[in-house]
């Protein structure tokens, strides 16, 4: 069913997969403009990468303010592969913590979101507070005229569940191992700050539901994905023949300064018909007799005070903001090892939606998610990819687009942030 | 369970005919699908008819969500074009299966519609690849009479495959 049960050349069975640490990870010549295949296949290099990137000095999705939104509202997430338990304390104060019971290492919170007063494990009945601070340990002090329990010395304070530095901002939770991560809004940036807060700042989210799929690709050729306008323009019918992101109209892959996270944007044109014309010879994806049989589909409700109808940000390492005219949602990526990674999705709207908007929200949904007209295409062509690297004798892919700047562009035709995100990813993994 | 869909008293036999009747429905359904006719899918329809495949987990907590959400045929045909002239995937072959049909309701309403489930598996198989399970769930169906023939007026997937294998590419 998932990637594993590939029946021809099982994950594990080419030599590009087996690189340990003892492999001498060098950089192709030619710089940023070649990305050698082992950032994708090398196990050892995505144990660093859970190390420094997931476990270091970022700010990692975890939750949204909406999901838990009353005192003792809990949900099961990630930070990287790495299970935590979010939730909200009777002062309204959101804490996170691992999944993993000081005693004796329970995955102790089985429920994927719910309420609660205290957390128990089952296995011998530790609980803990909404904090994750260990409340009780039964038979602490043994039994009367048995002996047994605790050492005098056992203090709970020293058996905490190991506990997570938490942020939120306009209602999306962040949280850390580090605690020598910058302030969110520094880390974001001004220029991915901007796009965020037409999403968040001062609305109320009204969750719509979940989707869930494993990807069978490495997680970083999903930030990738969304920094390449190049392959929206060609891969994705949609949004050629409706006019929805055309090369030659009004778009931007806006860049932080670190090249970490980045902003794909684009108008929908006014005139689309006239958009199309001028460059649908190159696409090969526009269907020039696909006429919507029911037009509603592609509507534009101009809720935002934005110039762009689209923004996909990628918030480094495990967050994609998606605004796709008026379908909005958050994806959080759990790496799942060199091939995989986990997809959660979590659809919202607003809590100002009509009946009828709510709906609207739910038809154009069917661009993204993985069975979306969008959506299904990028994670086909994403598994495409890592079967490519893993199972050729070829080793390196050509990042060309553009030359070899870095960051931001104008044009779609260009790869820019790709390269940007490659630089500071060189720097963090010291390759 | 899902809302609305509780089981009434009736006529044991006409509900044992009705049965029949859905069995055949979905046979024939099923047949269109897994022979890769997706463009007279959307002839299963009415008009108006919503068309949702949703995880359990979303249809437990009453949440709207569709991983596949249409509420008229027109956006069921736009998505039967698209899947058989513009989308990009992997080809695939798909059997879909459905067992313990039960009629929920002869006649609800004045338009007399029948309310029935059914647990529904659907296998795919990929080129090179084993044959998987793509989805495990359950059809929750609404039913009317068009010219004596059953037509969806709903149809709500529930999926238990809460972790979808990639995409669902083609309809359940």
């Amino acid at each position: 069913m998932f990637s594993v049960d590939t029946v021809i050349h099982q994950p594990g069975s080419f030599a590009k997969e087996q690189l340990d640490e003892s492999f001498d990870y060098r950089w192709p010549e030619g710089g940023l403009q070649y990305i050698p295949d082992w950032v994708y296949t090398s196990p050892a290099i995505y144990q660093r990468e859970v190390e420094r990137i997931f476990h270091g000095p970022t700010w990692n999705f975890v939750a949204l303010e909406a999901e838990i939104p009353r005192p003792g509202d809990f949900k099961r997430s990630y930070v990287g592969p790495t299970p935590v338990v979010v939730a909200r304390d009777t002062d309204g104060s959101v804490h996170a913590f691992e999944n993993r019971c000081a005693h004796r290492g329970a995955e102790f919170c089985r429920s994927q979101r719910g309420n609660t007063r205290e957390f128990i494990c089952p296995y011998h009945q530790w609980s803990y507070d909404l904090r994750g601070n260990l409340q009780g340990v039964p038979f602490k002090r043994g039994v009367k005229g048995e002996g047994g329990g605790m050492p005098k010395d056992f203090r709970n304070e020293d058996h905490a569940l190991m506990k997570l530095n938490v942020t939120t901002l306009h209602g999306v939770v962040f949280a850390s191992f580090s605690k020598d991560v910058e302030p969110i809004e520094a880390y974001l940036g001004p220029e991915i700050l901007k796009d965020f807060e037409v999403v968040f700042k001062g609305r109320q989210l009204r969750i719509l539901g979940y989707y869930r799929n494993e990807l069978p690709g490495n997680w970083k050729l999903y930030h990738e994905n969304l920094k390449d306008p190049y392959h929206a323009t060609l891969l994705h019918s949609f949004l050629v023949t409706f006019g929805l992101m055309v090369a030659g109209s009004r778009n931007g892959m806006i860049a932080d300064a670190t090249g970490r996270h980045g902003t794909l944007a684009s108008a929908k044109p006014d005139d689309v018909a006239a958009a199309v014309d001028q460059v649908k010879g190159e696409m090969r994806a526009y269907r020039e007799d696909f006429k919507l049989a029911d037009r509603r589909f592609l509507e534009y409700v101009r809720e935002f005070d934005s110039p762009w109808s689209v923004t996909m940000q990628t918030i480094w390492p495990n967050l994609i903001v998606q605004r796709e005219l008026n379908t909005l949602g958050i994806r959080h990526i759990v790496p799942n090892g060199p091939h995989s990674m986990i997809m959660l999705w979590t659809m919202f709207g607003y809590d100002t939606d009509d009946e009828a908007m709510v709906r609207h929200r739910l038809r154009q949904g069917n661009l993204m998610g993985p069975a979306g007209f969008l959506g299904l295409e990028d994670n086909e062509a994403i598994k495409f990819v890592q079967e490519g690297l893993r199972r050729s004798r070829s080793h390196t892919g050509v990042l060309k687009l553009g030359g070899d700047t870095l960051g931001s562009t104008s044009s779609v035709i260009d790869e820019a942030a790709i390269r940007g995100m490659y630089a500071y990813y060189r720097k963090q993994m010291e390759l | 369970m899902y809302p609305g869909y509780d089981m009434a008293v009736a006529d044991a036999r006409a509900m044992r005919e009705l049965r029949l009747e859905i069995e055949e429905f979905h046979a024939d359904y099923c047949w269109t699908l897994d022979c890769g006719d997706v463009e007279s899918w959307p002839d299963y329809f009415t008009d108006d008819a919503v068309y949702r495949v949703t995880a359990r987990e979303n249809a437990d907590a009453g949440l709207p969500v569709g991983l596949v959400y249409a509420d008229s045929k027109a956006m069921i045909r736009d998505r039967a074009f698209a899947l058989k002239h513009t989308q990009m995937y992997a080809p695939r072959s798909l059997q879909h299966f459905v067992t313990n049909v039960r009629v929920l309701e002869a006649k609800g309403g004045a338009d007399g519609t029948v309310k029935a489930q059914a647990n529904y598996l659907l296998l795919q198989t990929l080129v090179d690849g084993p044959t998987t399970i793509q989805q495990s769930g359950r059809y929750y169906d609404s039913f009317v009479r068009v010219a004596g023939k059953l037509l969806l007026k709903e149809r709500q997937c529930v999926y238990d495959t809460v972790l979808i294998a990639n995409d669902l590419v083609l309809p359940v």
